[in-house]
């Protein structure tokens, strides 16, 4: 039991981080949403920059015009690259992760050497990475010249400027799979549970999955979407798919970010006692079966730590977009970029706020989940 | 009152006028800090300036504050956050036109100066076109150092002759010309990032509607979706089709368009004056000789300008030193220091002929044209719409070169005419 004396100690000495992270984190999300609602930028008659400048309330007028106006059509845009560029980028560096760790693990000379080697891109920043990469990916040279060294004709890729879109969707059934995507993540849950015999769960999540099915059969999903529906003339303006220009910047992070995975999953292995392997193969299991059965299943906590921090990496990406394409290239624009050239560029300061609060949204429907089953297995 | 007490008297009175008189032509002390984006290449015509300035006023501490990226992309990122924590630099550069009011003027931020201009007699030296674009409310607030030309077409005389082509002279002719030109593998047009496709916007848009049209659409008198304008899209529709938009465009600066040019991949460029600049000084080529210049199809006799300026902001920390750094900069000599080496010519109408030895052809021809040609502003530079609309005409742009469809990219332009009240709205 701790005394009250003990309590205020330490009340005393986390209080100063307490308010400086109040004032400099949470006060200022708090104002960049304040921002979000308002039309600083977007009445000329307030000039952004004035020192007198009035900002008035218009509600949510900021999101919808990011959802539904032809000119953010690249803001649609932007979501989309984020999302092929989490997938891609978070798969590439998992499995690649993961394969560099397993070689680590099979006993090599100068496993340290390879080890810093791996990890070593991680030492540098996305800046840097971005330019060595921009000009490895030049259309006329670096990466497409390679084959010209077997006297095979040069690739005529344009790694990050390539102006093909493939996995072409319509920007308007993204509510539909959405939709999908949610019931078949509650079936799942509700599968889950009732293999544990939790059927209270089971059944909160099976109900849950019903009822969104049955709105959505009844065609209501899409009048809850309508107001954010985007123009008729998006898919002719600005396709929705995964543009090949963003398969050199994901090439560019995977090679900066694979070797920290590695790192992670090779303290994971190594917290695997030797035992639980040497008995799998006394039992007769094979080597891949080792892997398979043995490793895999205890390396998944540190998987999802894995995913959970590059997922929040790829949502967040700026700099390593910056460097390799610029900030003014439709094919792979990303939200950290439309903050920037709205907010400082044209002086939007609320819709770019907005777009920030979009951001900070989707990184915390990554992480707050994690976080919290976290606590939740600590209590 | 006897002698002495008078001798007294006059003394302090002498020292009295004295010391007021001598307060009025104070040389300016302290520090001065001049924030820029010209740096690397750029960085040695500035450097110039500040010398010439520090042999004037050796009292004053130069703080040659930069952050560099083309056009200031990154510089006026930087130096909004400062303006709007309080603390202004003593000058900055700013695109003259709407880049300078759209934001800082019309926000109050910035010093009106036709005081200096009468002091100095600048509205006789500068030339009536550009006093008018540079005035905003019966005010002007900033001091143009330099002026450069955009939309100026670049290629090399020998490759053309070697093609069997000519200078077009109208939209048809080049028309004609990228059709040969394409026949025998070669990019007829070359253009770069999204910024240069403004860039070549604006010169088709000046080259459809002449010098007078193309100012009506800033002013509001020619409507966006006017079928002059659609037709501006139309004919910019052609002229995408002979360039490398489709291919590796969004992935070349415009460094390495003009590259293209002089390795014969490419014919043309069309490209502000700077271009002459990297071509003379960073390839080493002869102006007229190794690479030649003419005016875009249609547009001949007309000089899109942009002009670099400095101005006072409110609050500078040392205003004395920063007026006589803009006395400095609008004087014939601060234009001739400054100009031959950043590859621009002065602003002032007097400027080259005390130093023609100093310009090269190129230049020459350009002050020549400055003097005689009618003169409009750059959009891409911000002389003629504000940073907000220039910033979503990327996003029109893009619409057309997707969907290629003239109304829609002329209803988005109008529509951002609106959101960012530019165009005259």
């Amino acid at each position: 039991m701790r005394t009250k004396r003990e309590r205020l100690t330490a009340l005393a000495m986390v209080l100063p981080t307490l308010i400086l992270i109040g004032i400099f984190v949470y006060f200022f999300i708090g104002k960049a949403v304040f921002f979000s609602v308002s039309d600083w930028g977007e009445n000329p008659q307030q000039p952004a920059l004035s020192t007198t400048v009035v900002r008035s309330g218009v509600g949510l007028k900021n999101y919808e015009n990011l959802m539904t106006d032809i000119i953010h059509a690249n803001f649609r845009n932007s979501l989309t690259n984020t999302f092929f560029f989490t997938v891609f980028f978070v798969a590439g560096c998992t499995l690649l992760g993961l394969f560099l760790a397993i070689l680590l693990d099979q006993k090599v000379v100068a496993e340290n050497f390879f080890r810093t080697v791996f990890l070593f891109p991680m030492a540098l920043s996305f800046v840097v990475t971005g330019t060595i990469w921009r000009w490895l990916l030049q259309p006329g040279g670096g990466i497409n010249q390679l084959p010209t060294m077997v006297g095979l004709p040069p690739i005529q890729f344009n790694w990050v400027s390539s102006q093909e879109t493939w996995l072409q969707f319509q920007w308007h059934d993204v509510p539909m799979y959405l939709t999908f995507t949610g019931i078949a993540v509650l079936a799942l849950l509700a599968t889950r549970s009732a293999l544990k015999h939790n059927w209270r769960s089971a059944r909160f999540a099976s109900a849950l999955a019903g009822i969104i099915l049955l709105i959505f059969l009844a065609g209501l999903w899409n009048n809850v979407w309508l107001p954010l529906d985007s123009p008729e003339v998006e898919p002719m303006i600005a396709p929705k798919g995964f543009n090949a220009a963003l398969l050199g910047i994901i090439i560019a992070a995977v090679w900066q970010m694979s070797g920290y995975v590695m790192a992670i999953f090779t303290a994971g292995i190594r917290g695997i006692p030797e035992d639980l392997r040497e008995a799998a193969r006394v039992d007769g299991c094979t080597e891949v079966g080792v892997y398979r059965h043995i490793v895999l299943p205890q390396l998944n906590p540190f998987i999802v730590s894995a995913v959970i921090v590059l997922g929040h990496i790829s949502l967040k990406i700026f700099d390593l977009v910056f460097a390799m394409s610029g900030p003014d290239n439709a094919r792979t624009v990303v939200p950290g970029i439309l903050v920037y050239t709205r907010g400082f560029r044209q002086n939007a300061f609320a819709s770019a706020s907005a777009i920030a609060a979009i951001m900070l949204f989707l990184v915390a429907v990554t992480i707050v989940p994690y976080l919290w089953s976290q606590l939740r297995n600590r209590t | 009152m006897n002698f002495r007490v008078r001798l007294v008297f006059a003394v302090l009175l002498l020292m009295v006028v004295g010391g007021a008189a001598s307060a009025q032509d104070t040389a300016p002390t302290g520090r001065l800090e001049i924030f820029s984006w010209w740096a690397g290449d750029e960085g040695p015509a500035l450097e110039a300036l500040m010398n010439l300035y520090s042999s004037m006023y050796p009292d004053v501490e130069i703080v040659n504050a930069t952050v560099t990226g083309g056009a200031g992309v990154n510089f006026r990122a930087v130096l909004k956050t400062r303006m709007l924590g309080g603390s202004p630099p003593d000058s900055f550069q700013v695109h003259a036109g709407q880049e300078l009011t759209g934001t800082w003027v019309v926000a109050n931020r910035m010093e009106d100066l036709t005081w200096l201009y009468e002091q100095e007699g600048w509205f006789d030296t500068f030339p009536q076109g550009l006093i008018d674009q540079l005035t905003y409310e019966g005010g002007i607030y900033s001091v143009p150092v330099n002026i450069h030309r955009a939309g100026v077409l670049w290629y090399i005389p020998a490759n053309l002759e070697n093609w069997g082509i000519e200078v077009p002279a109208t939209l048809d002719d080049f028309y004609t010309t990228c059709q040969t030109l394409k026949e025998q593998g070669v990019t007829p047009l070359v253009v770069a990032e999204a910024w240069t496709v403004i860039h070549l916007w604006e010169t088709v848009a000046l080259s459809v509607l002449g010098a007078d049209g193309y100012d009506a659409v800033w002013t509001g008198e020619l409507a966006p979706t006017s079928p002059e304008m659609i037709s501006v899209w139309d004919e910019f529709g052609r002229v995408l089709d002979c360039t490398n938009i489709s291919e590796d465009a969004a992935g070349l600066s415009w460094q390495q368009a003009t590259d293209a040019v002089v390795a014969g991949t490419a014919a043309f460029n069309v490209m502000g004056d700077w271009a002459a600049g990297y071509m003379s000084t960073t390839l080493n080529l002869v102006p007229g000789e190794d690479y030649g210049w003419g005016e875009f199809p249609g547009t001949q006799g007309v000089f899109t300008w942009l002009s670099d300026t400095f101005g006072l902001p409110v609050g500078a920390p040392n205003r004395d030193a920063t007026i006589a750094w803009l006395e400095l900069l609008g004087s014939v000599e601060g234009e001739n220091a400054f100009n031959p080496l950043k590859g621009s010519i002065p602003a002032r109408l007097d400027a080259v002929e005390v130093a023609a030895d100093s310009y090269n052809t190129y230049l020459q021809s350009a002050a020549e044209d400055w003097q005689s040609h009618r003169l409009v502003g750059s959009l891409m530079h911000g002389v003629v719409a504000n940073e907000r609309f220039v910033g979503d005409f990327n996003q029109v742009i893009d619409i057309y070169v997707q969907s290629r469809s003239s109304a829609a990219a002329a209803s988005a332009m109008e529509a951002i005419c609106f959101q960012s009240g530019a165009c005259g709205t």
